[in-house]
């Protein structure tokens, strides 16, 4: 779709064929595979046993209908190529995903169900999720969900896979409802001790304001504001605050999205806690970069995985080794036995082989 | 909800005699008796009655006895002893439901939620409310007014349909295209296995870990668990709003503009539309004066004041630019009420056109919009049956009301199979059977046109991860592969009942 580049970008196809004759050879040999787009995500998780299986070929965007705000793409399409088009239309991804890499694609995007700064504003990556065309673990194409927004006719199979890491299924096809990007946007920054930034984040939150984005990093609070010319403006003046300009604004929402902030990076295991957003300060060694209106908190830290877990826990929530922790222990938060017992038999009811990315989740699943 | 007629009595197809069904009865109230407060359970015929359907009320049955439980302990007791005794259990909450999801079985219990109807916290800074599942849907917004929040989905039955129900429906409502559907506003909920096992799905933060069960839950109808708590999310109340009205002389090009609002790249909180059978039925029961035209379509915007201002003009040079025939935006609150009160009065508008009517809810792209409308138009005439449009348009969610009056031999049955036909014609559209009324008993035929055998195997293998005994609402939203290869035969015989007078359900 991109011209005018030297590198040589793969045509459009569809592999649907191969794909499943692949996966009825795996089924045939009992042997596990690991379902890989670009691999930018490939960090995250535990690591996966089972052979390669790259659907990154399976690429193309299928139907875009602009005025329906619905978008259905191979699961090989780079993230990259369909944010192009949607823009080219004046909407977009509202979940702003986050990329990690340029060859990013849709299906392991939505298998990780990883969503950027607007997500407590607009929704997850699983919210934009309207129905997905999928191979089983019996080597079955299944088509669930659909093109239209509200779709209640079985059970919603479609958003499940949103977040499994591609361990009940492997995604084909999916359609996403999409937004109109917003005409206008501002952020204003404001010196604040974490304390007072999560209580005001909150504050804002609470208010029927414009608010697309809310973080704070290094004492500093960043609230984004998207809609209106008029909207926007008159917000802006209501809560004050320095303008930054709209290109430093822009690539300071984009590093903390693809984690290119200083904050990132540095010794120790990088933890994402995942929190009620009013929680406030954690009582861990390090500092927080804080996004989401203070739902998601970023840290980089030696403290002992099993601490990190209880003061998420503690406060509601749960915390996952992100990046550069024990791979091969538990990276996600651990679950009850029930909630377990549950997920080991839906994992039966879509993959009874343990045939896809083999605990890649959890061990066992 | 009461139970207006018309009046199919359904019988189990599991032939049990009177006599069996009372040992069960007085065996499973005994076991229960031990367990449960007095006054939790119903088991005589008159107290029963009430409970005979939900508001699809040409179903009915008596179960076999009804709970009402208060406490989610009560609620493991009746799940664990059903679970020992393998007697089926059909949950309950308000009983407004449009597709029999909560029609009893004779030999099962009705697990009525009503009862567990209490707000138990409301969290402001984190903008979550945790309630029992029988709390009315419009009660937690009243709740939590006062600190300047609400609870965005709003079903027209939002006065009285309960949020167990909500979620076992994923129940969207007039503003859902801008706010979502019940899985877009519901941060967890907690349930009940059938083998009593208590468990919470999703938690107060905006993710949770592991699958995303809490999404599967809804729309469930009732069939993998038994809801007992939901935490919402709540939003700042919108501090201003204004309705744009417009008058087509032809309904395309109301379907048109729809799509050139969205286009334009506004997001109306509420965007909808009627036709002109809608039209006459509202404005001869209120006096609200819509024009008389062949489509009419309702924009709303809310934000900020300043933000709805401009918007407000913009949608109303496209819906101009359109072809409307005339613009009216409302000036002030209370004529945006007004202008509102048609569109929300016209199920009740409609139904003094006929004895009874019969809800559709088939979902389309809208770019089909003009052709399913023809369709309709044919089928219509074919059955001989009045069909009037009212749409949530936005997102293409229609809902066709079929006038009929049952008490004319043989009307219901036409007015089911225009129905069925409808909904075909959504599916060859590329749309669905139902986008947020659920499938239920009614719908469970089209289930068979929407999805292949595969797919309905993988929906069944699902259910028996959460419910191995199949226990929790059998028979309902997903049909047996053999109902469909029945389904199916029949229509290869062209569309006639093999067995008229076998009862078709
Ligand atoms: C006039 C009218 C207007 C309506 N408008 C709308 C609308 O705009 N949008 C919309 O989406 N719907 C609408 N509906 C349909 C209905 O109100 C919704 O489906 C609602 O969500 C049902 O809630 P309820 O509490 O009445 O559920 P019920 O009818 O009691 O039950 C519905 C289903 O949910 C299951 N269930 C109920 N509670 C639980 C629980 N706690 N745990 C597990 N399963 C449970 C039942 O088994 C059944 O399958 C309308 C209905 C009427 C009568």
């Amino acid at each position: 779709m991109t011209a005018g580049n030297s590198v040589s970008i793969p045509p459009d196809a569809d592999l649907t064929e191969a794909l499943q004759n692949a996966i009825h050879a795996a089924l045939a040999d009992q042997r596990p595979l690991e379902i890989l787009g670009s691999g930018s995500k490939r960090f995250l998780g535990r690591e996966s046993s089972g052979q390669r299986l790259d659907i990154g070929g399976h690429r193309g965007i299928v139907t875009y209908e602009p005025s329906e705000l619905v978008m259905t793409a191979r699961s090989g399409t780079p993230l990259a190529e369909i944010e192009s088009l949607l823009g080219r239309h004046g909407q977009m991804l509202a979940f702003e995903p986050p990329h990690f890499g340029p060859g990013a694609t849709l299906g392991g995007t939505v298998a990780c169900n990883l969503a950027g700064p607007r997500r407590p504003y607009a929704g997850a990556t699983r919210d934009f999720v309207l129905g997905t065309r999928v191979i089983n673990g019996k080597g079955e194409i299944l088509r669930f969900g659909g093109e239209v927004m509200k779709n209640v006719a079985g059970y919603d199979i479609s958003r499940l896979m949103a977040g499994a890491m591609g361990t009940l299924g492997l995604l084909l096809e999916v359609s996403l409802k999409v937004l109109p990007a917003p005409r206008v946007e501002a952020t204003l920054a404001f010196e604040r001790d974490e304390p007072q930034a999560l209580v005001d984040m909150n504050r804002c939150a609470g208010r029927p304001l414009p608010v697309s984005a809310a973080a704070w990093c290094a004492g500093v609070m960043y609230v984004r504001l998207s809609g209106s010319e008029t909207g926007v403006a008159a917000a802006c003046a209501e809560l004050g605050g320095d303008e930054m300009l709209p290109d430093t604004a822009l690539a300071f929402w984009d590093a903390l999205k693809e984690q290119r902030l200083a904050a990132f990076s540095g010794e120790g295991v990088l933890w994402r806690l995942s929190l009620p957003p009013a929680t406030g300060s954690l009582p861990l060694d390090a500092e927080s970069v804080i996004d989401w209106g203070g739902a998601q908190r970023w840290l980089r830290t030696d403290e002992d995985a099993e601490r990190v877990r209880w003061v998420a826990g503690e406060a509601g929530g749960h915390a996952v080794a992100f990046k550069d922790g024990d791979r091969q222990g538990s990276v996600f938060h651990p679950m009850g036995g029930v909630l377990m017992q549950l997920h080991r038999r839906v994992k039966d009811a879509l993959d009874p082989h343990g045939l896809f990315n083999p605990g890649r989740m959890y061990a066992g699943l | 909800m009461s139970c207006p007629l018309p009046e199919i009595r359904v019988t189990s197809t599991v032939g049990k005699t009177e006599e069996e069904l009372s040992r069960r009865r007085a065996e499973l109230a005994a076991r229960l008796g031990k367990q449960l407060p007095a006054g939790t359970l119903l088991t005589h015929e008159d107290e029963l009655r009430p409970f005979e359907c939900d508001a699809l009320s040409a179903y009915r049955r008596q179960p076999l006895m009804v709970a009402m439980p208060r406490t989610v302990a009560e609620v493991q007791a009746v799940l664990r002893t059903c679970h020992d005794m393998a007697v089926p259990v059909v949950a309950r909450g308000a009983g407004t439901g449009l597709s029999g999801g909560a029609l009893p079985l004779e030999q099962g219990v009705l697990l009525n939620l009503s009862r567990m109807d209490q707000v138990l916290e409301v969290d402001v800074p984190n903008r979550l409310a945790r309630v029992q599942p029988g709390v009315r849907n419009l009660h937690i917004s009243e709740r939590v007014a006062q600190h300047g929040l609400y609870y965005a989905p709003d079903p027209s039955s939002q006065i009285a349909c309960s949020i167990g129900g909500n979620v076992a429906e994923n129940a969207g409502g007039v503003h859902c295209l801008k706010y979502g559907l019940t899985v877009h506003n519901v941060a967890s909920v907690e349930v009940v296995t059938i083998d009593g096992q208590h468990v919470r799905l999703g938690g107060p933060a905006l993710d949770a870990p592991g699958y995303d069960l809490l999404a599967l839950i809804h729309g469930s109808e009732g069939l993998l668990a038994v809801i007992v708590e939901v935490t919402v999310r709540l939003l700042p109340k919108p501090v201003y709003a204004q309705v744009a009205v417009a008058a087509f002389a032809r309904v395309d090009a109301a379907g048109d503009a729809v799509a050139s609002i969205i286009a334009s790249g506004v997001l109306p909180a509420g965007l909808e539309m009627m036709d002109r059978g809608c039209i006459e039925a509202v404005n001869g029961f209120l006096d609200v004066g819509y024009p008389d035209c062949a489509g009419l379509v309702l924009c709303e915007l809310d934000g900020t004041q300043a933000e709805v201002s401009s918007q407000i003009e913009a949608v109303s040079g496209i819906l101009r630019d359109a072809g409307a025939v005339e613009v009216t935006v409302s000036r002030s609150e209370e004529e945006r009420l007004r202008l509102w009160s048609g569109r929300k009065a016209a199920f009740p508008a409609v139904g003094r056109l006929a004895p009874d009517y019969y809800c559709m809810d088939g979902t389309i792209p809208r770019r089909h919009l003009a052709r399913v409308l023809n369709e309709i138009k044919a089928l219509s005439e074919h059955y001989r049956l009045s069909v009037v449009n009212v749409f949530h348009a936005g997102d293409g969610n229609m809902h066709p009301l079929i006038l009929y009056d049952a008490n004319r031999e043989g009307e219901l049955q036409r007015a089911e199979k225009l129905g069925g036909e409808i909904l075909e014609a959504c599916v060859a559209a590329g749309g669905t059977i139902t986008g947020e009324h659920g499938v239920g008993i009614e719908k469970i035929d089209q289930m068979c046109v929407q999805f292949s055998p595969t797919e309905l195997q993988q929906f069944h293998d699902l259910k028996a991860a959460f419910d191995p005994s199949g226990l929790l609402n059998p028979g309902k939203a997903v049909p047996t592969l053999a109902r469909c290869a029945e389904f199916g035969a029949m229509h290869v015989h062209g569309g006639r009942l093999p067995f008229p007078d076998l009862e078709r359900f």
